[in-house]
């Protein structure tokens, strides 16, 4: 174990670098500078401090570790309480290796107001960490919330031309979805008399009332995942984001709703789960069919792959909705997988953006002659998200759908058609970019990638590939974690029959201690 | 009878002082003319810093003292309250100064009027008889009436001034129609004794005229559908009154309806219940929705300002301790933020001239950065998103909403204040993702930094404290029950 507050340390260091750049005074061109170089060293601090975290890890244990609790607002009950287990722990980790990518990944291309870009990119990365390591509800929502700040800011005013219409909707779609969590996490607050997650877990409430609950929440983590029907916010931000919005977008907030369906819907309300589990599931087999067939279609490369999100996150909460082991697991796996697929996907899109400031795929085309290691790097990454095994993207997949599989066939087998579309889709977009004629000068005239963008695609490259072929790392770690969440969620089924009554629930909660 | 002797009138000390020194000051503006402005307004800030010391020293034991056979009460309850208005009177006379210079409003009886309508807010605080609950909020509208019109020779001040007056003295005139009737009904003009005849027995014709009463006060806290004056006024005062209008009366007038609510006309609760439930709701959706297509800033806040009345008034709905405990937290966080939006406002000056259009802030981030980010957070902080003061008011409320079963009014409140974060971006936007127009005069002086950064750091800062003032305003309503 670790004797220092590690978690509060990773949550407010990028916040220390807030400080930093605010102080750096000067001329435009070095106040720029500095704060570039101020971002990196307290992103890449806070990445390494996560991995001396990861190694210090107890992954044979299903509790709650390096766990802070302090009296934040004792009248009410409400406390500063972190720590991780192991389905919290990867996301830590993924949001603390994508923010120095992010920064690499901007370096050159944002050339205006870059103090307060990396200022944006430093809050948001406190509310990321806070939002995986909070077990205070109301702190989790302080974090989950806080992040429409800086992505509002962040789209707004270093996106493209449509910028505004899609901040306003990436804003007000997911405040619409959390203030209804809001109220639901009151009502939940009351009903138990705490705030505090564990214990929230260890108290179930009556039926009806976890079927609002339930709803509620589900309102803010399926905006937020997003899910068909409420997915139309997430292409309209990827377009308009710049790219390094776009790979905290896909590869840090869309998992935060997965995210928060393991924490709260799960745990916390399994009779209502189990009821609307079937319903979720369908959800996730239309958007694995219709948004495959839409990014079939798509002439911007940042929407097809923003489309290619929301099949991915399908999957996610396919898995997650079969409440089954694989299910789970393979639900966080593929939300690791596409997380850092996803963002280095868009980090290849941000490669030739940046040389010809078009996304639109007709303007590229025979990429393989001028820039063959790019190449190279985009079909590891296709391949990736396509779900070819030896890579990440294909572990998720394949729990998933194994999980599926145990609950419902017909489900398991529509969805396994999403995969064959995921094929078809990311192979026709990789034909038209990189293979083919050389028909546009200036794209056959672009230079192959340099230093920088080495820099920060390699990394992701190798991660894709060891997940892919040791994903044992990571679900050793995940699996006991899991285990607990599914005894929780079946203890929480068993105790249905006369469940609704407190004391018997308590007995029963008594009885599954010895 | 009792006696009448100078140490019992401790309670109304603070009062008695600023009523004293307000009217020294008068006596040094008519001798030395208006270039004794800025003296007086200094001296002021200065009045209203002791008052407040005054009152703080006194302290309280948790114990209600009435004096003047009943018709001023001082616990903790006034006591919060009063520390609320007199910041907030502080905070629009130190915001102000410059603007009258800058405006040419230079007339010394302008700090003082406002000197004078604190007395009358607090008087209402502290009111525990009709009379003198009519007496305070009557010197509290006279003189908001006189400063509405300062700016004589201009027509949208005169007229706004006007507006204010008329409608303001047809809820005069209800107020005083609903206490003959409940003086008739009940016999007294005391709020205790009113209390037990009113529980002992509830008449159909004090019912009546508590609603003439409720319809006056829901005026002056400018609820739905009592409410038109206010986007009017705002608009045609003077912006330092605007501010005015904005941070105080409001405080009081709450302060003087919960009072009355939970003392005299504790019997009617179920009738209260349901008026209230509705001006809330009104209140909250006319705000939210009424405020989207202002193009002046000063109107915007105006309709913000109706739609936070539907929020604080969630507190008073959901009743109890925690209720009217949410409503004190509610308005505390208000006051400051407005302060600073405020604060903000005045420096809109280009010119020479104030402009007061939400285009005219077009891209202030890169003309200046430091005001655009501290108007974005307390935007931000308005419409309710955490880590800022604002969602934790918003917070409290509604977590007494739910407590008391209000399930269908937390989620309407919340699904507009979504509504309501629309129009609070739309100034984000315009600062941050519009191109930039002409700088705005770079002349801020210091009070006014001051105000701002305060309000500023409250904001940002609440989170890691959050505690004191939630337990004050709990202290300070226990008083009540």
């Amino acid at each position: 174990m670790i004797d220092f507050a590690i978690l509060s340390l990773l949550i407010f260091l990028p916040l220390v670098g807030v400080a930093f750049i605010l102080l750096i005074r000067g001329d435009e061109n070095r106040v720029a500078r500095n704060s570039r170089y101020v971002a990196l060293y307290t992103t890449i601090f806070t990445f390494i401090l996560s991995i001396y975290m990861l190694i210090k890890f107890d992954g044979t244990s299903a509790e709650f570790q390096f766990v802070e609790k302090h009296d934040w607002l004792p009248s009410l009950g409400i406390q500063y309480h972190v720590g991780v287990d192991g389905i919290s722990l990867f996301f830590v980790i993924l949001a603390t290796l994508l923010t120095p990518i992010c920064i690499l990944a901007s370096w050159n291309s944002i050339k205006m107001r870059v103090k307060e870009y990396m200022i944006a990119f430093l809050v948001l990365e406190t509310f990321m960490i806070g939002t995986f390591c909070a077990l205070d509800a109301v702190l989790f929502y302080v974090f989950f919330e806080g992040v429409l700040i800086p992505m509002f800011i962040i789209i707004g005013v270093w996106g493209g031309p449509r910028r505004i219409y899609s901040a306003f909707k990436l804003f007000l779609y997911t405040l619409l979805g959390s203030v209804l969590m809001l109220v639901a996490l009151l009502a939940l607050y009351l009903e138990v008399g705490s705030s505090d997650i564990p214990t929230l877990m260890a108290s179930p409430v009556a039926q009806n009332m976890q079927i609002w609950l339930w709803l509620a929440f589900f309102a803010s983590f399926a905006v937020k995942m997003p899910m068909w029907p409420v997915h139309t916010w997430l292409p309209d931000a990827h377009v308009e984001a710049p790219t390094a919005g776009s790979v905290i977008l896909a590869g840090v907030l869309l998992k935060m709703g997965g995210y928060g369906f393991l924490r709260f819907s799960l745990p916390m309300f399994p009779e209502a789960t189990e009821f609307f589990a079937p319903m979720v599931m369908w959800l996730s087999v239309i958007a694995i069919i219709y948004t495959s067939l839409v990014a079939l279609v798509q002439e911007d490369m940042k929407k097809l792959i923003a489309y290619s999100s929301v099949a991915h996150m399908g999957f996610v909460t396919l898995g997650i909705f079969s409440a089954t082991t694989q299910g789970v697991e393979g639900g966080i796996f593929q939300m690791l997988s596409h997380g850092i697929i996803s963002a280095a996907l868009f980090l290849c899109v941000g490669v030739v953006y940046d040389r010809l400031h078009t996304r639109e795929i007709s303007r590229y085309g025979g990429l393989v002659k001028n820039m063959p290691k790019y190449a190279t790097v985009f079909m590891i990454l296709m391949l990736g998200s396509v779900g070819l095994p030896g890579t990440s993207g294909f572990v998720g997949e394949f729990l998933t759908l194994m999980g599926a599989f145990q609950v419902d066939t017909v489900v398991a087998v529509f969805a396994t058609t999403g995969v064959v579309l995921g094929a078809a889709y990311m192979l026709v977009l990789y034909r038209r970019v990189v293979f083919g004629t050389q028909k546009n000068d200036d794209a056959a005239a672009m230079k192959d990638m340099n230093k920088l963008e080495y820099s920060y695609l390699i990394p992701l490259v190798l991660l894709v590939l060891w997940l892919g072929i040791a994903p044992s790392y990571v679900m050793d770690k995940v699996a006991p974690s899991v285990e607990k969440l599914i005894g929780q969620y079946e203890s929480g089924l068993k105790a249905k029959p006369e469940g609704t009554d407190l004391a018997t629930a308590k007995q029963i909660k008594i009885g599954n201690a010895e | 009878m009792e006696t009448l002797t100078f140490s019992s009138l401790a309670p109304i000390f603070p009062e008695l002082f600023l009523a004293c020194s307000g009217l020294l000051l008068l006596v040094i503006g008519v001798l030395r003319g208006n270039v004794s402005t800025r003296f007086i307004s200094w001296a002021s800030i200065i009045a209203l810093l002791i008052a407040i010391t005054i009152m703080l020293g006194q302290g309280t034991e948790g114990e209600s003292t009435a004096i003047l056979n009943g018709m001023f009460i001082q616990n903790n309850f006034t006591t919060f309250m009063k520390f609320l208005v007199l910041s907030g009177l502080i905070a629009t006379i130190a915001l102000s100064i410059q603007y009258l210079y800058d405006d040419n409003i230079i007339k010394f009886e302008y700090p003082l009027l406002v000197l004078f309508a604190g007395i009358g807010m607090m008087i209402m605080v502290s009111a525990n008889d009709m009379l003198s609950l009519y007496v305070g909020l009557e010197l509290q509208s006279l003189s908001l009436y006189v400063l509405a019109a300062i700016k004589r020779d201009n027509v949208r001040s005169a007229e706004s001034g006007m507006k204010y007056f008329v409608l303001g003295a047809i809820s005069s005139g209800m107020l005083l129609f609903g206490i003959s009737l409940i003086y008739g009904f009940t016999g007294s003009t005391n709020f205790e004794i009113i209390g037990t005849t009113l529980a002992n027995e509830l008449s159909l014709g004090a019912v009546i005229g508590f609603v003439f009463i409720l319809a006056a006060l829901a005026f002056k806290i400018s609820a739905v559908p009592f409410h038109m004056w206010t986007p009017d006024v705002y608009e045609g005062a003077p912006t330092s009154v605007t501010t005015l209008f904005a941070l105080v009366p409001k405080v009081a007038a709450f302060a003087l309806i919960i009072r009355l609510l939970f003392i005299p006309f504790a019997a009617l609760s179920d009738q209260w219940f349901e008026i209230m439930w509705f001006l809330s709701m009104a209140s909250m959706t006319v705000g939210a929705f009424a405020a989207l297509r202002q193009t002046n800033i000063k109107r915007l806040m105006a309709y913000s300002s109706i739609g936070n009345v539907g929020y604080a008034l969630i507190g008073i709905v959901a009743g109890g301790e925690a209720g009217i405990a949410s409503v004190l937290v509610y308005l505390a966080l208000y006051m400051v933020m407005t302060a600073g939006v405020f604060g903000i406002i005045l420096s809109m000056r280009r010119d020479g001239h104030g402009v007061e259009n939400i285009s005219d802030l077009s891209g202030l981030s890169q003309n200046s950065p430091w005001l655009a980010y501290t108007l974005a957070l307390l935007m931000f902080s308005m419409s309710g998103i955490p880590p800022l003061a604002g969602f934790f008011s918003k917070f409290i409320v509604f977590e007494a909403a739910i407590q008391s079963g209000l399930y269908f009014l937390a989620v309407f409140g919340v699904l507009t204040s979504v509504v309501g974060a629309y129009y609070y971006l739309r100034v984000i936007k315009v600062m941050f993702f519009d191109e930039p127009v002409e700088k705005f005069d770079a002349r801020t002086e210091l009070p006014r930094k001051i105000i701002v950064g305060l309000s500023l750091a409250v904001v940002v800062l609440f989170i890691l404290n959050p505690s004191p003032l939630i337990d004050i305003s709990a202290l300070a309503v226990s008083d009540l029950f």
